[in-house]
């Protein structure tokens, strides 16, 4: 039966077909294969989507190993909704690809990036359906290490140092989460997670787990972008090529946020993590900081896509904020902000991406009346930045206004007003692009810009068209994020 | 256990120290990464220390043989190698790129250079 293969089959699909991408000879026919594999891959994590919902978990022992001594593939609402953006973003990014690809990457090089961006998908995928603590190492340094190559094919210069600047840090990262694991070993003697939840409880007096539980926090976090350590993200966004932006930010850190989820809610239990340990109010300040600062610094930058990886950062923020709720409408909120947020920063990188293409630049000054030439583009742009903002009947709003009835419930008020706070910073970066784009006159030298082809314009509205409709039709997002916090409380299975 | 006898963990905490340092305190980035090396070094020496059993000889069946080290972080490590091998190649594949682009492996010169623009 094929469909108990199906959570294999979601990460070896893409690992194979990355050496496969390597053989074709043109950037085109790469492009067709890598389509293809990222859309069997979407395919795959909608079925495991249904499965989940149907049967509460899927476990899958790989080669036939039974669960603490082999590789287990572990699926519960949490992760499937998480793979279900990553393949789902991946594919509508890759749909826009082609276009914008063949304008910002060497013909010699496309090959290349396209078997990156698999193997990129491999790692993200890999992480999110493991089961086993070592597994999700490797899959993350694959993940990275791909996504570096990424990063450092944009076309200025300071993408090289972008990229580097990401590797040292990312690579510091993720050795402290190995670190972690090798301490949760060491006590527990099991790399499997369901296990590790399972003896974990009566350890949490051993100075060795306290110590894995501080090294995986700050790895994570360093992966997260976790407000103080994100220093490495707004470069890396800013200088990657288009289609590389829209990809990560809009599913890289969403799967470190899953990951956070999982190693302090499974892993470690709730209890320890937010009973034990002061991750509470750690979460709540560094979130509030990230919201605050973040949004303040946007204000202030010239270059459009470096305005909003330091949106990123505050969005991040938000999640962070719900996650440190520890309660079942935080977590809520955390997940439905993840899936959302994936939506409105991928369309707004890809609307960017239109205007790189037609421009060849993102800076402020540039788009001065483009609201008028580009009007479907600049329309995209700018129903993504209201769902940013948290407009009603976007999706934006909605989770903001969990966020808030989550912050409401345990009187937390300080969280309503820097929730409040952030999207009042979010409307004045984004008025600032509107302003620009429709009531600024182009300069007179200037030459006739028009419209982005459809071929770019569909991709864009289609994840624009997504924040509306799951701004007004929650059922699907809110009901998944909410089993998703259940079962991260332990209250389903 | 005495303190001598966690001489392999005051080793890690030196070598982590030490590269930890390095990468954080070195302009040049060649030297960055070597500092990342040595970080990831003390990794491997923390987890290669942890599969030792006391007494435990090499994890191969043989007769007469009945108590053995754990080799499973043995194996572990080997893939964290292979990850930190990896990870240097792109370093310095990334800062023979910077070098073409700017002339310089410096981060001062290179912050100087993107700050005149």
């Amino acid at each position: 039966m094929i469909a108990a293969q199906l959570p294999a089959l979601q990460v070896v699909v893409p690992l194979l077909g990355a050496p496969l991408c390597l053989l074709a000879r043109k950037g085109n026919t790469a492009w067709a294969l890598t389509l293809a594999i990222s859309a069997v891959a979407l395919l795959v994590a909608t079925l495991l989507l249904g499965q989940v919902l149907a049967q509460g978990s899927v476990a899958y022992a790989f080669g036939g190993w039974a669960a603490p001594w082999g590789i287990e593939y572990r699926l519960d609402a949490v992760n499937a909704i998480v793979l279900l953006i990553v393949t789902g973003i991946s594919t509508v990014v890759l749909l826009f690809a082609k276009t914008s690809v063949a304008h910002e990457i060497r013909p010699e090089q496309q090959v290349l990036f396209y078997t990156s961006w698999l193997l990129c998908l491999t790692g993200l995928l890999g992480i999110t359906i493991t089961g086993d603590a070592f597994n999700l190492f490797v899959f993350l340094e694959i993940s990275s290490l791909s996504s570096y190559v990424l990063i450092s094919l944009g076309s200025d210069r300071r993408a090289l140092t972008a990229a580097y600047q990401y590797l040292i840090m990312g690579t510091i990262g993720a050795t402290f989460i190995l670190i972690g694991i090798g301490l949760l070993y060491m006590v527990t003697g099991t790399l499997n997670m369901a296990d590790l939840a399972g003896r974990l409880p009566e350890l949490t007096a051993s100075r060795t787990v306290r110590t894995a539980f501080a090294f995986l926090t700050v790895g994570i976090g360093l992966k997260l972008a976790l407000f103080p350590l994100h220093l490495w993200l707004p470069n890396a966004y800013a200088y990657a090529p288009s289609v590389v932006t829209a990809f990560l930010a809009a599913t890289a850190t969403k799967v470190a946020i899953y990951m956070l989820l999982r190693f302090m809610f499974s892993v470690f239990g709730a209890g320890f993590s937010f009973g034990a340990m002061p991750l509470p109010t750690l979460l709540v300040l560094l979130g509030a900081a990230a919201v605050l600062s973040a949004s303040t610094v946007a204000i202030f930058q010239h270059n459009i896509k470096r305005m909003l990886a330091y949106s990123s950062v505050a969005q991040i923020g938000y999640m962070v904020l719900g996650m440190s709720l520890a309660s079942s409408a935080g977590l809520t909120a955390a997940v439905l902000h993840l899936f959302n947020h994936a939506l409105m920063k991928g369309g707004l990188f890809l609307a960017l991406g239109c205007i790189a293409w037609r421009l060849g630049s993102v800076r402020l000054g540039d788009l001065a009346g483009l609201g008028y030439r580009m009007p479907w583009t600049m329309a995209a742009f700018v129903a993504g930045g209201l769902s940013l903002i948290g407009l009603p009947l976007t999706a934006g709003f909605i989770s903001k206004w969990y966020l808030v009835l989550a912050a409401l419930e345990q009187g937390w008020w300080p969280v309503v007003i820097v929730v409040v706070a952030g999207s009042l910073l979010a409307v004045v970066y984004i008025w600032r692009v509107i302003e620009t784009a429709y009531f600024r006159d182009r300069g007179e030298p200037a030459p006739p810009v028009q419209e982005a082809p459809l071929s770019m314009l569909l991709p864009t509205w289609l994840l624009v068209g997504a924040n509306v409709y799951f701004g007004i039709y929650t059922d699907l997002s809110v009901g998944v994020a909410g089993q998703a916090a259940r079962v991260l409380l332990g209250t389903a299975p | 256990m005495s303190a001598a006898g966690l001489y392999n963990y005051w080793i890690v905490i030196l070598l982590m120290m030490a590269g930890f340092y390095v990468v954080i305190s070195s302009g040049n980035l060649v030297k960055k990464i070597v500092g990342l090396n040595l970080f990831q070094a003390s990794v491997f020496i923390l987890y290669i220390s942890m599969g030792k059993v006391a007494g435990g000889s090499a994890p191969i069946l043989r007769e007469g043989v009945t108590q053995f080290s754990n080799p499973l972080p043995h194996v572990l490590i080997l893939t964290a190698i292979v990850v930190g091998v990896a990870t240097t190649a792109l370093g310095l594949a990334l800062v023979v790129r910077i070098r073409e682009a700017y002339g310089t492996a410096e981060e001062d010169e290179i912050h100087q250079q993107d700050e005149s623009l």
